[in-house]
C-alpha cells in the first residue's frame, strides 16, 4: 500500500516537473509549438440548424490544412460547440471555449442575437472575435469593440445598394417591401430606407412583415399587389423567397423585383420558384453562386468541389452555406499565416485588421478582402446582377461601401 | 422523527457543499451551476402548477421572459439596481399569472396546455412589437453585476451565492406552502376538484393563486437569468424554452420539490453531453436520452430516487402523502 | 372588394394546410387519447421518403401510395417500440416521449437529407384559375384547390371509418375506456398501434400536400404544426370536422386581421390568431365542436 502510494507520488512529481517548463514556455493562450486552438459555436440543433453545415465545412477545411502540414508547423485544433441559436447557450459555450478550453480566439460564431450576447464578454476578456457569421452592422465598431470583426457585407449596405439603383432607374416608383420580422429583416429595411432618404416616405407604399414560423406569406403578397407597388423589395430567406416569387407570378403581379442576397441560390430558390417566374430578378452578389452554371469551369469553384468531395462528402454541393464556410475558413488560415510565429491574441487581431486585397476562391472576381484598424468589415463590395432565366448576369460597377463613406 | 432529522442533516450537508463550490470550481463551472439553480427555481414554479395542482402549462417560458424583461428594462432605462428588480419581477409575474389563471379556470387538461402554449408562442412577437421598451429583436445588453460591499468575490462567485440564496429561500417557502394545509388543498383539487369543492375548498381561488405563485417563481428565475447572462432578446425566450422547462419538470419528477433540482441538472447538462456524442445530429441523441429516461423512470428522477429510498429503508407503511410518485391524475381530466 | 375575396381565398388555401395537419393530430387523439407532438415531424419524414422514391424515378402516385404504406408501418412500429413501454406512465411522460420523437425525426432528417430545401412536385396542374367575382378577378391556385379537396376527402374517410366500421368503433372504445374494452374482447394494445398507424397515414398525406407549397426541408412542419394545434384547439380535439373547419377559420381570420386592422398589421397577426383561440376557449372550453366528457365523482 505505502509502496504504491510512494510510486504514485513519484510519478506525479515527475509529471509535474515535466509540466512546469511547458507551462512557462506557453506564454500565449491556446498556442503551443505544435498546435493552435480555435473556438466556434454553431447551431447544430434547434430552429436554425440549417446553418450548422457552416461549422462543419470549416472543420473539414481545417482538416485539409492539417493534412497538408498545418500552419507554420502548427496543427489547427478546431473546437466547435452547438448553441442551438439560443443566446444564453452561446454565452455558456463561448465561456467554455475561452475559460476552459483556453482557445486562442473565437471565430465565425453564428447569428446576430447570439453574437450580441457575447459581444461585451469577448471584448472585456480581450479575446479576438473574428469574422462573425452575421450581416448586422454593429460588428464594425473598432473604437468600442476592438476585438470583434465582421465578415460578410452587412445587410444595411446591401439595402442601400438596392435603394441607389431604385432611385437612379425608377425614381417615380411605388415601392412595396416584404421583410422577416427580426434583426435580419429590419437591418435590410433600415439600409434601404436610409438609402432612399427623403424619398422613402413618398415612394414606399406598403411594408409587410412575416414571422419565420409563418407557414406561408401568400396574404402579404396579395396585399403588396393590391397596394399598386411597381417595385418589390423582397427581404426573405429561401423558403419564403420561393413562395414570394411563385405567388406574385401566379397572381399576375409583375413589379421590378429586388431579391436579397440571402436567397440568391439558383438550385434552392430560383429553380423551385420557376426559372420563368424568376426572370428579371435583381440581386446584389459578393460570392460566386455555387449552383450557377457560369462558374462550371472556374478554378476557385472547381477547387471547392474537389475539396468538398474529399473532405466533406456528406455536405451538399448545392448549399451556398458550404461555399461561404469554405471562404471564411480560407480567410482565417490566411490571417494565421500572416501572423507568422507571433500567435498572441494582440497579434492575431492586429493581423486580422491588416488584410490587404486578399482574394478568396469563391468571391466574385474583383471583390477583395480589406481591413484596417479603423475598418473591421472585411468584405464591403457588392455587384448588382440580373437573372436572365439561366444565370445571374452582373451589371454596373462594383459598389464599394468603404470608398463611398 | 429520526427520518426527519436525517433529512434535515442531509439537506444541510448538501447546502454546505453548495457553499463550498465557489472556492473549488472555476468561474465557468460556477456559471453553469448558477444556471442550474435558475432553472430549478423556474421548474419548481412549473411543478407547483402542473405537478401539484394538475394544471398543465406549456407556456412558462412566457413568465420567464416577463421576469427577465422587467428586470432588464428597469436596469437599462431607470438604472434600478439589479437586486431590486428581482422582487419586482416576481410581483409583476404574480399579478400576470393570477390574471391569466382566472380565465384558465375554465380550461382543463389538453385545452389549458394549448392555451398556455399560445402564450409562449406569442411572447417573441409581442416583445418585438414593443420595440421602444424592449429593444425589439436586438434585445438589451446589460452589465454583469459586481459583488457589493467590497466582498472579495468575482462576479460569477457573487451571482452564484445570490442565486443560491434566492433558491434556498424560495424552496423553503415553497416546501412550507406545499406541505401544509394549503398544499393539501392544492393536491386535493388536482386529484378530484369536485370532491375538493364538496369539502369546502375554494377551488377557483386556489387554482388562480397557484397560477400566480407559479408564475412568480418562474419570473424570479427569469430576472436572475437577465443578470447572469447579461443580455435579453426575443430569441432567448422562444417556444423551446417553455418545452425545456416542461421537460425538466417531468424528467425531474412532477409533484416533488427535489425533482425541480434534478430536472434543472438534466436540462442544463444533458444537451451538452448529447453534442459531445454527436455533432452530426445532437438533437437525435437528446431525443433518445428523453425516451430512455422516461422508460427507466416514468415518474421522473425524484420518483425513482424515492422508490429506491423506500426499498432501502424497507418502510412497511407507504404513506400516501409521502409517495413521491404523482398520482395518475392527468389521464382522467377531460 | 377584390382584395377581400383574394384574401379570403388565400386564407382558405393556407387554412387547408393547417387543416390537413390538424386532422392527423385529432385522429391520433381520438384513437389513442394522446397528443402527439411528433405528428408533424413524422409527416415531414414520410414526405422525405416520398421525395427519395420520386428521385429514384417512381411515378408520383406509385410513390404516394408506397409512402402511405410506409407511414402506416412506421406509425405502428413507433407505437409498439417507443410508446408501448410508457403506456402506463403519467400522460406528461408520454408527452415527453413524443417530444423526444420530434427532435429525433427533425435531426435525423437533417442528417440524411441535409437542410437544403428541395422542390416537391404537386400532382395538380400548375396553372392558376381566374374567376370573376363581382368587381374584380380572383385567382385560385390549382394546387390549393386540389389540396383542400384531398383534405376533405380524408376527413370523409375518417368520419366513415369511425362512424360505420366495427374497427373504428373498437378503436374509439379502446382509447376512451381501455378496461371495459378489454373486457369486451377488444385487443386494446393493437387498437392503439393501429391508431398510430392511421394517424401517420393522415399525416403523410398532409405532408405530401403541404410540401409543394412550402418546399421540403426538415423544418417543414415546425410552424405548420403550431397552427394545426391552434386549428384543432379551436375546432375541438374530439371533432375531426371541427378541426378542419378550425383550420380554415384560423387561415382566413388571420389574413383579414393582418390586412384590415392597421395597428395590428402583419407584425402581430399571429398573436391575434392566438388570442382569438383563447377567447373561443373561454366561451367553449372544449373548442367549437368538441364534446365535454362528464365525469362521475
Amino acid at each position: 500500500m505505502t509502496r504504491t502510494r510512494k510510486l504514485l507520488i513519484a510519478v506525479l512529481a515527475v509529471g509535474l516537473a515535466g509540466l512546469i517548463p511547458a507551462l512557462a514556455a506557453q506564454t500565449v493562450v491556446g498556442v503551443t509549438a505544435t498546435e493552435i486552438k480555435i473556438g466556434n459555436t454553431n447551431p447544430y440543433s434547434g430552429p436554425a440548424s440549417a446553418y450548422g453545415t457552416i461549422g462543419k465545412v470549416i472543420g473539414a477545411y481545417f482538416k485539409k490544412v492539417n493534412d497538408e502540414g498545418g500552419i507554420n508547423g502548427r496543427k489547427i485544433n478546431y473546437i466547435t460547440y452547438d448553441d442551438g441559436y439560443s443566446p444564453p447557450k452561446t454565452v455558456e459555450m463561448v465561456r467554455k471555449l475561452v475559460e476552459q478550453d483556453q482557445v486562442a480566439f473565437v471565430f465565425q460564431t453564428l447569428g446576430t442575437p447570439t453574437n450580441s450576447a457575447i459581444h461585451k464578454y469577448v471584448n472585456q476578456e480581450k479575446v479576438p472575435h473574428l469574422f462573425v457569421a452575421t450581416g448586422a452592422t454593429k460588428w464594425n465598431d473598432p473604437k468600442n469593440f476592438p476585438w470583434t470583426m465582421g465578415f460578410q457585407p452587412n445587410y444595411q449596405t446591401e439595402g442601400r445598394v438596392y435603394a441607389a439603383h431604385v432611385l437612379k432607374n425608377h425614381p417615380d416608383a411605388k415601392v412595396g417591401i416584404l421583410y422577416q420580422n427580426d434583426d435580419y429583416g429590419k437591418d435590410y429595411l433600415k439600409g434601404f430606407e436610409d438609402g432612399l432618404g427623403e424619398a422613402a416616405k413618398k415612394m414606399i407604399v406598403l411594408k409587410q412583415s412575416h414571422e419565420v414560423t409563418d407557414p406561408t406569406i401568400d396574404s402579404q403578397i396579395v396585399n403588396l399587389k393590391n397596394s399598386g407597388a411597381t417595385v418589390f423589395f423582397n427581404i426573405t430567406i429561401p423558403k419564403f423567397a420561393v413562395q414570394a416569387i411563385k405567388k406574385s407570378h401566379d397572381i399576375g403581379w409583375k413589379p421590378v423585383h429586388y431579391l436579397n442576397n440571402v436567397s440568391s441560390s439558383l438550385a434552392t430558390v430560383l429553380k423551385p420558384a420557376g426559372l420563368e417566374a424568376s426572370r428579371g430578378l435583381i440581386t446584389a452578389l459578393y460570392m460566386k453562386e455555387v449552383t450557377d452554371p457560369q462558374w462550371k469551369n472556374d478554378k476557385g469553384f472547381q477547387d471547392w468541389v474537389a475539396f468538398m468531395k474529399k473532405y466533406y462528402p456528406e455536405g451538399a454541393l448545392d448549399d451556398q452555406a458550404n461555399g461561404y464556410g469554405y471562404n471564411v475558413a480560407i480567410l482565417v488560415a490566411h490571417t494565421l499565416r500572416q501572423c507568422g510565429n507571433d500567435l498572441s491574441r494582440e497579434n492575431i487581431i492586429r493581423q486580422a485588421a491588416n488584410l490587404k486585397n486578399v482574394e478568396l476562391p469563391l468571391l466574385l472576381p474583383g471583390i477583395k478582402v480589406n481591413t484596417s484598424p479603423t475598418d473591421h468589415a472585411p468584405i464591403e463590395q457588392e455587384q448588382l446582377a440580373r437573372f436572365d432565366g439561366e444565370r445571374w448576369v452582373t451589371f454596373g460597377e462594383l459598389f464599394d461601401a468603404f470608398r463611398k463613406q | 422523527m429520526t427520518s426527519r432529522l436525517a433529512r434535515h442533516a442531509g439537506l444541510l450537508a448538501v447546502l454546505a457543499l453548495a457553499c463550498m463550490l465557489p472556492f473549488v470550481l472555476s468561474n465557468f463551472r460556477l456559471f453553469q451551476f448558477t444556471q442550474v439553480y435558475i432553472y430549478a427555481i423556474a421548474i419548481l414554479g412549473l411543478n407547483m402548477l402542473t405537478g401539484y395542482n394538475g394544471q398543465f402549462s406549456l407556456g412558462h417560458g412566457a413568465f420567464y421572459a416577463v421576469g427577465a424583461y422587467v428586470s432588464a428594462i428597469m436596469m437599462d432605462r431607470w438604472h434600478v439596481p439589479y437586486g431590486w428588480t428581482i422582487p419586482v419581477a416576481g410581483v409583476i409575474c404574480l399579478v400576470v399569472g393570477f390574471l391569466f389563471g382566472l380565465p384558465a379556470l375554465r380550461l382543463e387538461g389538453l385545452y389549458l396546455a394549448l392555451a398556455t402554449f399560445s402564450l409562449a408562442l406569442a411572447v417573441p412577437q409581442i416583445l418585438k412589437y414593443f420595440e421602444h421598451w424592449t429593444g425589439g429583436s436586438q434585445g438589451i445588453v446589460l452589465s454583469k453585476p459586481k459583488a457589493p460591499l467590497g466582498l472579495p468575490l468575482s462576479p460569477d462567485q457573487w451571482l452564484y451565492f445570490l442565486t443560491l440564496a434566492v433558491l434556498v429561500i424560495l424552496f423553503w417557502l415553497g416546501a412550507n406552502l406545499l406541505r401544509g394545509r394549503v398544499g393539501r388543498a392544492i393536491v386535493a383539487i388536482r386529484d378530484n376538484h369536485i370532491s375538493a369543492e364538496a369539502m369546502g375548498i375554494n377551488s377557483a381561488l386556489y387554482k388562480s393563486l397557484v397560477f400566480g405563485v407559479s408564475a412568480a417563481y418562474t419570473g424570479v428565475a427569469g430576472a436572475l437569468s437577465a443578470s447572469v447572462i447579461a443580455f435579453v432578446a426575443p430569441d432567448s425566450f422562444n417556444v423551446f424554452l417553455s418545452i425545456t422547462l416542461l421537460i425538466g419538470s417531468v424528467i425531474g419528477g412532477l409533484a416533488s420539490i427535489s425533482g425541480a433540482i434534478f430536472g434543472a441538472f438534466f436540462i442544463q447538462f444533458v444537451p451538452n453531453w448529447a453534442q459531445d456524442i454527436s455533432k452530426a445530429a445532437p438533437w437525435a441523441i437528446f431525443g433518445v436520452f428523453l425516451i430512455v429516461f422516461m422508460y427507466v423512470m416514468p415518474f421522473g428522477i425524484a420518483g425513482a430516487v424515492g422508490r429506491i429510498w423506500i426499498r432501502m429503508t424497507r418502510s412497511r407503511v407507504l404513506q400516501a402523502g409521502r409517495d413521491p410518485a404523482p398520482a395518475h391524475h392527468a389521464h382522467t381530466t377531460t | 372588394m377584390e382584395i377581400f375575396t383574394q384574401q379570403v381565398v388565400s386564407g382558405l388555401a393556407t387554412g387547408g394546410i393547417y387543416a390537413s395537419v390538424a386532422l392527423a393530430l385529432v385522429m391520433i387523439y381520438q384513437a389513442t387519447d394522446v397528443v402527439n407532438f411528433a405528428q408533424g415531424e413524422m409527416a415531414m419524414f414520410a414526405t422525405y421518403i416520398c421525395w427519395s422514391m420520386l428521385n429514384a424515378g417512381l411515378p408520383y402516385w406509385g410513390a404516394f401510395l408506397a409512402t402511405l404504406g410506409f407511414a402506416f408501418i412506421g406509425g405502428v412500429v413507433i407505437e409498439r417500440v417507443v410508446i408501448r413501454p410508457v403506456e402506463n406512465a403519467p400522460i406528461l411522460s408520454i408527452v415527453i416521449v413524443t417530444l423526444g420523437l420530434l427532435v429525433i425525426c427533425n435531426s435525423v432528417a437533417g442528417w440524411i437529407w441535409t437542410y437544403v430545401q428541395k422542390p416537391f412536385p404537386s400532382p395538380f396542374p400548375s396553372k392558376p384559375f381566374k374567376v370573376s367575382l363581382g368587381a374584380g378577378e380572383t385567382i385560385f391556385g390549382a394546387h390549393d384547390i386540389g389540396q383542400i379537396g384531398i383534405t376533405l376527402f380524408v376527413l370523409l374517410c375518417i368520419y366513415l371509418f369511425f362512424r360505420f366500421t366495427p374497427l373504428g368503433l373498437a378503436m374509439r372504445a379502446a382509447a376512451q375506456n381501455p378496461v371495459s374494452s378489454r373486457l369486451c374482447g377488444i385487443r386494446v394494445g393493437w387498437m392503439l398501434a393501429l391508431g398510430w398507424g392511421l394517424a401517420a397515414v393522415v399525416g403523410a398525406v398532409a405532408g405530401m400536400m403541404v410540401a409543394p407549397s412550402l418546399t421540403l426541408e426538415p423544418n417543414l412542419m415546425g410552424g405548420v404544426q403550431i397552427y394545426a394545434f391552434a386549428a384543432a384547439t379551436l375546432g375541438g380535439f374530439t371533432s375531426p370536422g371541427g378541426a378542419v373547419l378550425g383550420g380554415f377559420i384560423v387561415g382566413v381570420v388571420e389574413n383579414l386581421v393582418g390586412t384590415y386592422v392597421s395597428f395590428i398589421g402583419t407584425e402581430l397577426k399571429f398573436t391575434v390568431a392566438l388570442a382569438m383561440i383563447i377567447v373561443v376557449l373561454l366561451v367553449k372550453p372544449s373548442g367549437l365542436f368538441g364534446s365535454t366528457v362528464v365525469k362521475r365523482v
